[in-house]
Order: C-alpha cells, then structure tokens, then sequence
C-alpha cells in the first residue's frame, strides 16, 4: 500500500472506531434515561410498575388542591376526566399551577397507589397545553376543545 | 391605515427579494455584470423596506392600536413603554419579523463589507440570501401576518404581554439570539455561492472567517443571555435545563464551533474544504430547526408557543429545501474540491480535526436527544421524554475530552510536529495542571471533590497551556512587550475565546458540584441556616407595580454571624391576565450567588420558600463573555483589512475595465 493510502486508511479507521464508539454510548445513555409518558387512565388501569420513575399529565382537578399549612407538602388529584389519580409533592409550585390547569408531573406511583411527585412543571404560557396532555385527555375520550365546560361542572 | 403602510412596506420587500433571488444569481452565471452589481442597491432596499415594516408594528405598539391582531395580543394600556416596543418580538408574528429584519441587516452588512471580494461571488452571497429572505416574508404574508386587523371592531384594550417577557434580559435576548443565528445564514450563503462558482480555496476561508467569528461570538451572547434570563426570571434554581427549545441554539453553537475551527485550517493549510460547506450548511440547519421546534409545537418546552401547525409544516418545507437543496448541490460540487492529505499524524490539523470530530458528535448527540421523543412516538406511538441525565452523561466526558486537546492544539505546529517537542513543551504544564487541580479545590472549599479536582486540573491545563504558549511566541523578540505586539487579533481573538472555556468550565463545574438549596416554609422571625450563611425573614410587605400587585419578602442574610445584606423577593399578581410570577431576588457575587424564590403564603403569616448558595456562579457567563469578546477580536485581525484595501484597488481598476464596453 501507499504510504497517502496508508494515511487516509488510518484516519478513516480512526473516524469508524470513534464513531461507533460514541454511537454506542450514546445509546446506552439514551435507554438509561428515558421516562415514559402515562395519562391517569393507564396508570388507573395498573399498567405501570409500582417504582419506576415516569411523567404524568392531565388537568389538577376542580376542588382537589390542598396544601398543608405546616409544611411545603402539597396534594392534588390529576384527571383526564376518566380516571383519576392523586399526587402528593413536596415543595414549590411552579406560578401557572393551578385548578383546571394542564400539568405534567415526574416521579413514581407508591404501594397505596398514590403519585409521588419529585418535579411538577405547569407550562408558562397560559393557551399553550403541553402535547402530552392533550393526548391524554383525547385518548381518554374527552375532546380537549370542550375541556373547559367540563371543569366549569 | 398605518398598519396596512407597514404591510405594503413588507410587500415591497418581497418584491425587491424576489428580484434579488433571481437576477444577480443569474448575471453571475452569464457573466453580466449589471444584473451581478443590482445585488448590494436591492438588499439596501430590502433592508430599508422592512425596517420602515418593524417600525411601523412598533409604532403600532406605542400607540396602543389594539385593531392590529397581534398588538391586541401582546400589549395592553397598562405595560410600560420599553416593554411595549419589546412587545414586538413578544409573540410569533413580531419575532419572525425581527428574525426577517435581522436578515436583511446581515445582508446589509455583507454588502458594505465585502469590497474585497469579486463581484460575481457576492452576487450569489447576496442571491442565495434573497431567496432566504423571500420564503421567510412569503411565510410571514402567508400564515402569520403581524399587520393582520382585527375585524370588526377593535377591543378596548388588549391582554398581558405574558409575565414572564416582562424583564430586562427580554430587550436583549430574542435580537441578539435571532442575530447570532440569521449570521450563520451568511455563511450558509458563502458556502452555497462556493459550491455554484466551484471557488472554494485559502482566499474563500478568509473572506467566511469574519462573517462566521462575527455570527459566533452574537450567537454565544444570544445563548448566554438566555441562559441568565432563564437562570434569575425562571427561578429553578439553574441556568440550563436541555430543554428541546434551547438545545438548537447549542447545536447550531457547536457546529459554528466546529466551522470557525476548520475554517482556520483552510485558510492556512488549504486542507478540511468541502467539509467546511458541511459545516455550514449543518449550522443553517440547526437554526432553522431551532425555528421550527419553536414554532411547531411538536416538542413540550418551556418556550413552547400556543401553535398553529400550517406554521410547522411551511417552516419544514422551507427546511427540507433549503437543506436538501444544499445537500445536492454538495454531493453535485463537492467532488471536484479536492483536497490533499498533507499533513503528518501529529499536527496541528489532526488536533483540530479532533476538535471538530468531537464537537460534530456532541451536537449529533444533543440532536438525537431532543429530536427521539418525536421519532419514537412516531414508530410506537408511545410518549417519552429524556431528561437531563442523558444530556449530562453524554456532554460532560466529550467537553472535558474536547479540552484536553484545546491544550495541546495551539502549541502543535502545522503539518508535523515531533512527539519529543509535544512531551518537551507539556509534560511539566501537564504535573502542574494535575497538582494545582488536586490542591486549589481544596484550599478554597475545604472539601475534596473529584468533579471539582478534574474541572480545576482542565482550567488550569487550558491557562498554562495558553501562557506557554504565549511565553514561546514571544521568545525570539528583545523583549516581551515587543513580542507581544507582534502577535495577531487573530491570535489574541483566539486565546482569549480559551480563556472563556476555562472561566466558564470552573463556573459550570463549580456551580453544580457545590450548589445547595433549602425548600422551608418561614413565619415572619424565624430564620434558616444553610452552610455558613443564616436567613432571617422579616415578613412581607405589599406592593404595587404599574401593571402588577403583590408582595414583596424582606430577608436578611448573615455570614458567620455578621449582618451581609437585605434579600427582597416578590410574588406579583399581573392585573390584566391574573398570572401570578415570581421574581427572584439574587445576590450576586464573584465566588458565589446567593438566591431566593418566594412560594406561597400560608396560613398565619407563613411563606414557602427556597433559598440557593451557588458557588461561582457568575464565571459561567464571565467565560461566555470572554468567548464572545474573543471571536469579535478575531474579526478585528488586520490581514482582513489590508486585503481589502488591496483588492478594492484591484477591484476598481477591473470595473472600470469591464464598464468601458458595456457603456
């Protein structure tokens, strides 16, 4: 071989090896740390593994808002208008949280089937509802357009 | 009817855009020197024209014409005058405008400056930036017109500017993001003009290096600027989340990265050309995709906008031609830009390649994270998110890895240096980097940490590795003064966007290694320790703003007991839409910030509350200032104007040639 060729096969070898290395570990990194999206129907329906980390979304039910006045403790049930699910949280309410409002919450379902919360994030624009939400309330067979009657019931 | 003078205006700009699109593009490649010289005249009025357009939507504002649709949304009588013309770029309509607008400032830009370069070649610059700006007003004309009315009859007033747009870092972050990205569509202008006139050489890189340094160093601010918007009005407690939204502007930061790097080889060893066109039309791809994630409402983001999907789907279509356009011509041109392989396996080239190749990966990366949710919804259906962590995982290891060569990379020669020169030069910069990492973490934060032991070490590589560097350059000169005078922009440009790696690298790794942070809730009295600090609050008191009520938290902090100062955080109520915000209040230092979010009140007085010690803190924009600081310097370097002055002369004797016969 030609010492250029030699070269230009080195390099090219070396390109290869470094980007299948990095595509690799990429990967890996991906599948570690994906968090799969469930509206309150699935989870009401015992599709998700009591322990695993995933995100929830749907609307903060009417009337359901507490906060304990010692503590940042706060409790709230989730709907899709079908199922419901209720979320404990500990800290900090983003501003845009409030009744009637999309969220979408991260954390994991204990034993007594209640979400424990480590992140709960209410988007900042007020006619903007998050992708996931929205899918949640129309698999859920509520149209997202007649939402807001619903809460005023 | 001033309104409809503005749309008009936009009107007329398609027009001349469309000429600009086609005649110059055409007078280049039939050699008719008319047509080519139409294109500097057109883009003044095209820059005119929208001005006279961005003005008028402003105008609108300040007058309160809530009978234009997109002032009805976005203003109403009670916001002050600074937010009100701000307000223009507060929605979808007005920042395409500003982005359209910023376009055609670039194409300004590029026609003043550019008298050192053949005619024909900015024609097609000019040309492929005409297209540009014509599908973008066609886009705006088409789907989201800012001058629409609103018909019948015009509301009395119109609704909140949202509340968290209402802030300082608002005026300056959209303009200078939107400015940093429109500037990598000069280069993707140069790089297509270098396909179509198959003059792609030494002298091409120097005439892109300004305009790619330039539209870095904007974009690095843009990005910056948001980063500390985000980090003090969003009140998480950080300063970037990997959010789908700000993840483009990153991607489109690191392949300019890459571009400025191998523009450099190029320039100096004419090797790594054709890549360079990959580069920059990747680059212009990641800005329009940032675009479109924004607009399209596909990915859940904090910058998520209510949308309209006719948006998406014209801003992917302009996309994929644009892209794919320049795909083709690549694979049509490209191989006939041949470059050769002239260089040994340790060499300043094979440490820029590395540069380039790792920081391609980082941003294919980031691309991959952002973009799977959508890909994997599409094949299964399923909804997923991929948070931080993976960002992380993949970003950090790359970046330090990244820095390591930035070390070495500046002290290699050209096509070959020796191994025994490289372990000569390094080996006592590389113990002392390792033992100043191991020993000044300790020293100053009393503790050992092996993320702050690696981030130390690196910064300290990168700055004795830059003062070696130094320290040889100016050897052979009497003295250093005069050495250092010798020295290029161009160079100091360079070595001072380093130091910005390093300043910043400390920042990052420092900020997230040694943060910590309290959720309390407080009764007006009581008070809270967190590591040397104590925070006693003194209750609320009741304020009133000019478009906004609320409360406002008194806090004092003490250090090792000794009173440091007052934190006033604020919890406000907008009056108009009823949206409730938060304003931190931030205590910003040198070696460390302290910051406060207020909650909620509860009952008897009580507040939530969550209070943060973020050590070095302000070094993460410091380091993205110098960056900045360091790319505008480069473009400051004489050899770009000296061969101006030459080739304008060049140039003149040349039209005056060539107008005889046509004349």
């Amino acid at each position: 071989m030609k010492p250029h060729r030699k070269k230009r096969l080195g390099i090219i070898l070396f390109i290869a090896v470094g980007l299948s290395l990095s595509i690799g570990l990429t990967l890996f990194a991906l599948s570690q740390n994906i968090d799969l999206f469930y509206s309150p129907t699935q989870v009401a329906a015992g599709e998700v593994p009591s322990g695993q980390r995933f995100r929830i979304g749907g609307m903060v039910k009417d009337g359901s808002f507490l906060s304990a006045q010692d503590s940042l403790r706060v409790e709230f049930i989730t709907t899709d208008y079908v199922n419901d699910v209720p979320i404990h949280y500990e800290g900090i309410l983003p501003d845009l949280f409030r009744e009637g409002q999309g969220i979408v919450a991260e954390g994991s379902i204990d034993t007594a089937g209640i979400f424990q919360a480590t992140r709960v994030l209410a988007r900042h624009d007020e006619n903007y509802m998050s992708p996931e939400v929205k899918a949640a309330l129309e698999a859920a067979g509520a149209s997202t357009e007649n939402h807001s009657s619903l809460v005023e019931k | 009817m001033i309104p409809e003078l503005g749309q008009f205006s936009l009107i007329l700009a398609f027009c001349l855009c469309v000429i600009l699109a086609t005649l110059p593009l055409l007078g280049a490649s039939r050699n008719n020197l008319l047509w080519m010289s139409l294109a500097r005249p057109l883009s003044a009025g095209i820059f005119v024209f929208l001005a006279i357009s961005i003005g008028i939507l402003a105008y609108s504002f300040a007058v309160n014409d809530f009978s234009v649709q997109f002032v009805a949304n976005h203003s109403n009588l009670l916001l002050p005058t600074r937010y009100k013309l701000t307000a223009v770029w507060g929605g979808h309509e007005g920042s395409f405008l500003l982005w359209t607008f910023m376009l055609s400032g670039w194409m300004l830009a590029v026609s003043v400056y550019s008298m050192s370069m053949p005619i024909d070649f900015v024609a097609r610059v000019l040309s492929v930036l005409g297209i540009l700006c014509c599908t973008y007003i066609l886009y705006m004309l088409a789907t989201s017109n800012p001058f629409d009315r609103v018909v019948p009859l015009a509301p009395a007033d119109g609704v909140e500017l949202n509340s968290f747009l209402q802030d300082f870092a608002f005026i300056l972050h959209p303009p200078a993001l939107y400015m940093g990205y429109v500037g990598f569509s000069v280069v993707f202008a140069f790089a297509v003009a270098a396909l179509l006139s198959g003059r792609l050489d030494a002298a091409w890189a120097r005439w892109c290096r300004p305009w790619a340094n330039a539209a870095w160093a904007i974009l690095t601010m843009g990005i910056a600027l948001g980063s500390w918007w985000a980090y003090y009005e969003l009140g998480w407690g950080g300063w970037w989340g990997w959010d789908p939204v700000e993840n483009p502007p990153l991607i489109t930061w690191l392949l300019g990265t890459a571009l400025i790097h191998s523009l450099a080889v190029t320039e100096k060893r004419g090797v790594f050309k054709s890549w360079n066109v990959m580069l920059a039309i990747l680059a212009f791809g990641g800005s329009l995709l940032g675009t479109f994630i924004a607009r399209s409402g596909l990915l859940t983001s904090v910058h998520a906008f209510a949308t309209d999907p006719a948006r998406g789907i014209f801003i992917l279509a302009i996309f994929a031609l644009a892209i794919g356009g320049s795909l083709l011509l690549f694979a049509l041109r490209a191989p006939l830009l041949k470059s050769e392989f002239g260089f040994g396996l340790l060499s300043r080239e094979i440490f820029l390649l590395g540069n380039n190749m790792i920081l391609v990966v980082a941003s294919a990366s980031v691309l991959l994270g952002t973009l799977f949710p959508i890909v994997y919804q599409a094949l299964t259906g399923g909804l997923i998110s991929i948070g931080p962590p993976y960002f992380n995982v993949i970003f950090v290891p790359l970046m330090a890895l990244l820095v390591l060569l930035l070390g070495v990379g500046p002290i290699c020669r050209w096509k070959k240096t020796s191994t025994g020169y490289l372990v000569a030069q390094l080996s006592r910069v590389a113990l002392a980097s390792v033992v100043l990492g191991v020993l000044l973490p300790l020293v100053i934060l009393l503790e050992f940490s092996f993320a702050a032991t690696i981030a130390t070490s690196l910064a300290v590589w990168i700055s004795l590795t830059m003062m070696k560097d130094l320290a040889n350059k100016t050897a052979n000169k009497p003295t250093r003064l005069q050495g250092l005078k010798s020295l290029s922009l161009g160079y100091y440009g360079m070595q001072t966007a380093h130091l910005g790696v390093a300043v910043m690298l400390i920042g990052a790794s420092m900020s997230s290694a040694f943060d910590s942070e309290k959720s309390v809730l407080l009764s007006s009295g009581q008070s809270i320790d967190l590591g040397e600090y104590v925070f006693v609050f003194d209750g609320t008191t009741r304020i009133e703003g000019p478009n906004y009520i609320g409360d406002e938290a008194s806090i004092q902090v003490l250090k090792n007991g000794e009173f440091e100062r007052i934190l006033n955080p604020q919890s406000r109520i907008y009056i108009t839409s009823g949206s409730p915000s938060t304003e931190m209040a931030i205590d910003a230092g040198f070696l460390r910030d302290l910051f406060i979010t207020l909650g909620e009140a509860k009952e008897g007085g009580a507040w939530s509350m969550t209070i943060y010690i973020k050590p070095f803190m302000r070094w993460v924009w410091l380091g993205s200032i110098f960056m900045a600081l360091g790319g505008i310097i480069a473009t400051r370097d004489k050899r770009y104007r000296r061969l101006r002055r030459r080739q304008e002369e060049l140039l003149a004797e040349d039209l005056r040639a060539n107008l005889q016969p046509a004349l």
